[in-house]
């Protein structure tokens, strides 16, 4: 099992014929990921990467029977590709694109939620089920299978800390980049109860970052609902206040959205919080008694 | 993006915000001319800088005659402003602001930010104008009074009624109030602001509301759409070398620590950071070269670090996910061709093509560079690299 995604998941690409969405597209389908065609406005009827391209995401989910977007359009176009997709009836959009405005995804949010879209992203590598289903720019091989769900705001740190999980002779059942944007589609809250209903996931880790305080609610919830052990890393603790650390969200002002703050909620929630980034795998292995 | 007072009180102009009357001036003798044409009997001289606590620092003055206008001014342009948001190395007064002095009856805080849990703008009051908020915030929240505002029904009345209770405002106050926070919710949208903040507000003696003090701040991924804000950009007010690294496609900030940093990844260069803390070290900088490196930002980087002169090694840490790690290794390879790298360069390359890496390096053989087998090894080694202490 896994969550959101698996392998008979139907993915289309909005911005599909572009060179992000092109080289990507084709990284996933050598994955194994169902990608059955594509939006761009204007190519409609064509093929790309042996699929067929569609003028409108209507059109496409109407032919192609695709739950799931992989949008790729540029940021001054992503919030409407978002809504076209919630529109259309697309059931979950995993939004890649950097640098949306953040009022254009707070409008995007709020239709996709009205019409029962989940999101993931902007901003984000997108998410992946090992050995399954790669939805977005992450680099596949890393994610060996097992049993550890993951969580995470930051790309790359997703990557070190699935590396650490695989190199203790454990694997991930689905990895959830969820982008560290001031406006986020799916974050812990909504993830976690996947995870734990999950009976694959045995444990969960979820890497955080300063700024904002989706892991303080994080930690409230844990502390009511979650049994799985959960492993958390905050980046970010050595950042000086009111600068910016390359996400949009990384940015602490006053005293709100700390890493010290972050780390003692959830230490006060029961989840295992590792200081050092390096201590990541080893700390699972040890929650999982292996 | 930040911009001045003056910039940001001419927007609010636009949007029916009263503001009181005022002008820029870069000399004394224009803050003069600017004093005159204004007229009346007291003016307020006023540091245009992107920090706050200017008052404390001695950057807001009165003057009761012309001639103190301009010998103010004069004082005030060219000297260095060290508040506790400038940094102790202070920000150089380049401008002033000369404004008309107002008749102040009471001073009030309002501003405006997104709230990231409720997803929508929130307006915020208190009565404690000209204060600290976060101060006030931290010590009396009950002070602060906040509406969340859904932008899809906008600004409504009893969103301001329900401010103008809060502060405590009587009937005829109330609606040259709320006139004035709805004028502000529109400039807050229409121009994708991050940030408004009005600290102080005033009530003068004929019941009229001022904003005094003006901040603005704006979403950096929107500003494709507002060639008006992008034109009050103030590089002088920018760190020189940030600026550099972002036309390179590069996000660096300078710290005070010795070990320098290099790592793709935001969330990765940060827990780099903390991992170099964490064997005993200070990092000197967040330096994140981005999903696209190659060799040439790879070599841009080397040289952004080495123009700290506290660097004493380097810590390269890259995870290639889309990014090579061989891609990584000629850049460096390249980067020691191109900039003299004086100090120990700690090496991790993990991820795509990570053999391939080593090997390259490996056979290069150059001397000041050092690899490590992860994340943990290269941030021991290059801690103790800058203590001198690597065998």
């Amino acid at each position: 099992m896994s969550i959101l995604v698996n392998k008979d998941t139907k993915v289309i690409v909005q911005g599909f014929t572009g060179k992000e969405g092109t080289f990507h597209s084709q990284q996933c389908m050598e994955y194994g990921t169902q990608i059955v065609g594509g939006v761009t406005p204007g190519k409609g009827g064509q093929t790309h990467l042996g699929k067929p391209v569609f003028n409108t995401v209507k059109d496409a989910v109407e032919a192609t029977g695709a739950t799931v977007s992989m949008i790729f359009v540029p940021p001054a176009f992503t919030a409407d590709a978002v809504m076209e997709a919630a529109d259309a009836g697309i059931e979950l959009a995993v939004i890649i694109t950097e640098g949306a405005p953040v009022q254009d995804m707070m409008y995007a949010k709020m239709y996709a939620t009205k019409q029962g879209m989940k999101t993931i992203g902007p901003n984000c590598p997108g998410i992946i089920t090992a050995e399954e289903c790669k939805i977005g720019i992450m680099p596949g091989f890393i994610f060996k299978r097992g049993p550890v769900g993951l969580i995470s705001k930051s790309g790359t740190l997703t990557y070190e800390a699935s590396n650490q999980v695989v190199k203790e002779g454990l694997g991930i059942t689905t990895a959830v980049g969820i982008g560290g944007d001031p406006i986020i589609g799916l974050s812990y809250k909504q993830l976690l109860p996947l995870f734990e209903a999950d009976p694959e996931t045995e444990a969960i880790v979820m890497i955080g970052e300063i700024g904002g305080t989706l892991e303080i609610e994080a930690a409230e919830f844990i502390k009511e609902n979650i049994s799985k052990p959960v492993i958390a890393f905050i980046a970010g603790q050595t950042a000086p206040k009111g600068k910016r650390m390359g996400h949009a969200g990384a940015i602490i002002s006053g005293s709100s959205g700390t890493a010290q703050e972050k780390m003692e909620a959830l230490e006060a929630a029961g989840v295992h919080v590792v200081k050092s980034p390096a201590d990541i795998g080893k700390t699972v292995a040890r929650a999982l008694g292996r | 993006m930040n911009i001045h007072e003056y910039q940001a009180k001419e927007i609010f102009r636009q949007y029916g915000v009263p503001v009181p009357r005022g002008g820029v001036a870069f000399t004394g003798p224009e803050a003069r001319e600017v004093a005159e044409q204004l007229g009346g009997d007291l003016w307020v001289v006023k540091a245009q800088i992107h920090a706050g606590g200017r008052g404390k620092a001695g950057g807001v003055k009165l003057a009761r005659s012309l001639d103190e206008v301009e010998r103010i001014a004069e004082e005030m342009i060219g000297m260095t402003l060290v508040t506790h948001q400038t940094g102790p190395e202070g920000k150089k007064v380049e401008k002033v602001y000369i404004e008309e002095g107002a008749d102040i009856q009471k001073e009030y805080y309002l501003g405006m930010v997104l709230d990231r849990s409720l997803e929508m703008p929130v307006m915020m009051a208190s009565t404690e104008g000209g204060m600290e908020i976060e101060e006030v915030a931290a010590k009396h929240p009950e002070k602060i009074i906040k509406v969340a505002i859904d932008p899809t029904i906008g600004f409504q009345g009893f969103h301001g009624r329900k401010l103008a209770f809060g502060l405590g405002l009587s009937k005829e106050e109330m609606r040259p109030f709320i006139q004035f926070a709805q004028a502000l919710y529109k400039v807050y949208m229409d121009k994708d602001a991050e940030m408004i903040e009005i600290n102080p507000l005033i009530k003068t003696g004929s019941g009229a509301f001022l904003a005094l003090d003006a901040k603005m701040g704006f979403d950096d991924n929107a500003l494709f759409k507002h060639p008006d804000i992008m034109e009050m950009r103030d590089l002088s007010e920018e760190d020189p070398v940030e600026l550099e690294a972002k036309k390179y496609g590069l996000s660096y900030v300078n710290l005070d620590g010795d070990v320098g940093c290099m790592v793709n990844g935001a969330g990765l260069a940060m827990a780099t950071m903390d991992i170099i803390k964490h064997e005993g070290g200070e990092p000197a900088n967040f330096l994140d070269v981005g999903g696209g490196a190659n060799p040439d930002t790879v070599a841009k980087g080397f040289e952004l670090i080495l123009q700290d002169p506290n660097v004493k090694s380097i810590f390269v840490n890259i995870f290639g996910g889309i990014v090579r790690c061989d891609r990584i290794a000629n850049g460096i390879l390249q980067a020691t061709q191109q900039v003299e790298v004086n100090v120990p360069v700690i090496v991790r390359l993990d991820g795509t093509n990570a053999q391939e890496a080593a090997e390259i390096l490996q056979k290069a053989n150059i001397k000041n560079i050092i690899p490590a087998t992860d994340l943990a090894d290269g941030a021991r080694k290059a801690v103790a690299a800058a203590k001198g202490e690597l065998a």
